[in-house]
């Protein structure tokens, strides 16, 4: 029997054109061209998996992963900037990171495996808005500004601002994240981060990012941020206001995490119902206020 | 670089177990169907195909790579290793001699994916720790041995490799 010809042979993904970004310049004017047309191809960790689903059809798949210019952690002044193209295998490893961005490398221990960490992008999983992933907890948490470019030039979002629902962001098809800038952490300030999933590197069922300062015992600018609860990552403003001024003592906790799980309007999975949701946001929002204090007393 | 054909096909030039191709593909093509029926090297399996089982996992340029995650045309210039590169029957790595001794596979269908997972473990930290181990397979599925011979295997084949070094 004659082999079928190639084209014919059967293949997951749909079809889509090819472009391989040679410049961060070129690239921002193809996508002021095709922006509603493409998407950027960075590790392709979720992005792969939902063209073999085919649940997307890019007329064009725009490949960045050729932009070193993108891939850089550094310190500058009281700011960590990382590029977008950044492996999570990079920052997980990263010195800067481990001293200066703690509760990003806390987190870090619960991100995917190390294959998925070895391709998989900063840039890539902010913009991708997964609702389950940790990055847009952490960075929502440690008020970082994203630089975001498009041919006509650059802005910048606050974390808070960026993530608008389920896989869905600020971004216009034109314009690229390009850029995530983290205050470092201060002398003072300390950090948790606790999360529940199905297996160690799955999705968080739910996850609890939170920073605090104690002055004299008392909390101080306490922000707290979820993952993997609702359609989106987001800050928890009322639990972190009736924090402020109050003494760091484990009823202050429990109140502020049971206001948190009494608020949240949990997405239902597989793994989690409501209820089960709720119930871990308030074990775990106590739990990360409980070791953040205690490290901040240190 | 890679230039469009008048096909819609891109010619790649990629080193395989330390042969180069030279093919022309289609962008859509995954580098595991690449792999298994372009170059017939079907020793890399297809599981799930959307990054979950680690089945087709593969060392792209020295790290483990999902190949189901990754398009044949990204990997021009690449350097690729498959589960074809560790051995023959008559000349297994010691990684195969471990998994075989310590019965780490039962259907074999995810040992490949789990020979190069440990292969990348193996070449960073050459004595590993049992939580090292089950760290670096965590992302490959066996529905048969429950992994605990799988661990041994790894840990076996650890030993074997510094014996063999000195």
């Amino acid at each position: 029997m004659q082999e079928p010809p190639r084209e014919n042979a059967e293949m997951k993904p749909p079809p889509f054109r090819y472009e391989k970004a040679s410049s961060v310049q070129g690239l921002l004017n193809l996508l002021a061209d095709q922006g509603e047309d493409a998407k950027i191809l960075a590790g392709g960790q979720s992005l792969v998996p939902m063209l073999n689903l085919r649940l997307t059809y890019p007329e064009v798949l725009i490949d960045i992963n050729g932009l070193g210019e993108l891939d850089y952690v550094r310190l500058e002044g009281d700011r960590v900037k990382i590029g977008a193209l950044t492996r999570h295998r990079t920052l997980r490893d990263s010195p800067i990171i481990a001293e200066h961005c703690p509760l990003m490398a806390e987190a870090y221990q619960h991100v995917a495996h190390v294959t998925v960490r070895n391709r998989g992008t900063l840039g890539g999983n902010l913009s991708h808005a997964d609702p389950a992933s940790e990055m847009p907890a952490v960075i929502q948490c440690l008020d970082a500004t994203l630089v975001v470019s498009s041919k006509v030039g650059q802005r910048q979002v606050a974390a808070s601002d960026f993530f608008v629902g389920a896989l869905t962001t600020a971004l216009d098809p034109s314009e690229l994240l390009t850029e995530v800038q983290i205050p470092i952490c201060g002398p003072s300030q300390s950090c948790a981060f606790e999360e529940v999933s199905p297996r160690k590197g799955d999705f968080a069922m739910a996850g609890i990012a939170v920073t605090m300062e104690l002055s004299d015992g008392t909390c101080q600018s306490v922000r707290i941020a979820h993952c993997g609860v609702e359609d989106r990552s987001s800050r928890a403003s009322a639990a972190e206001a009736s924090l402020a001024g109050k003494p760091a003592e484990a009823a202050h906790f429990s109140e502020a995490a049971a206001l948190l799980a009494e608020t949240v309007e949990p997405t239902e999975s597989y793994h989690a119902d409501a209820e089960l949701k709720c119930d871990l946001v308030r074990s775990l929002t106590a739990r990360a206020l409980t070791r953040a204090a205690a490290r901040a007393a240190r | 670089m890679a230039a469009p054909s008048q096909h819609g096909r891109i010619a790649i030039t990629v080193t395989v177990n330390g042969v180069t191709h030279e093919r022309e593909v289609e962008p859509r093509r995954l580098l595991s169907d690449f792999l298994r029926e372009d170059l017939a090297l079907t020793g890399t399996h297809v599981g799930c195909e959307h990054g979950v089982c680690g089945v087709c996992n593969i060392l792209l340029n020295g790290e483990t790579a999902r190949s189901c995650l990754i398009f044949a045309v990204q990997c021009d210039g690449a350097e690729i290793r498959t589960v074809e590169s560790l051995g023959s029957i008559d000349n297994m790595h010691p990684l195969q001699e471990a998994f075989w001794e310590k019965h780490g596979l039962q259907c074999g269908f995810c040992t490949p994916g789990m020979l190069m997972s440990a292969l990348e473990l193996l070449e960073s930290e050459p004595n590993p720790s049992l939580e090292a181990i089950r760290e670096a397979i965590s992302s490959n599925y066996c529905r048969c041995t429950g992994y605990q011979n799988i661990v041994e295997a790894v840990q076996h084949a650890a030993a074997k490799m510094q014996e063999g070094a000195t």
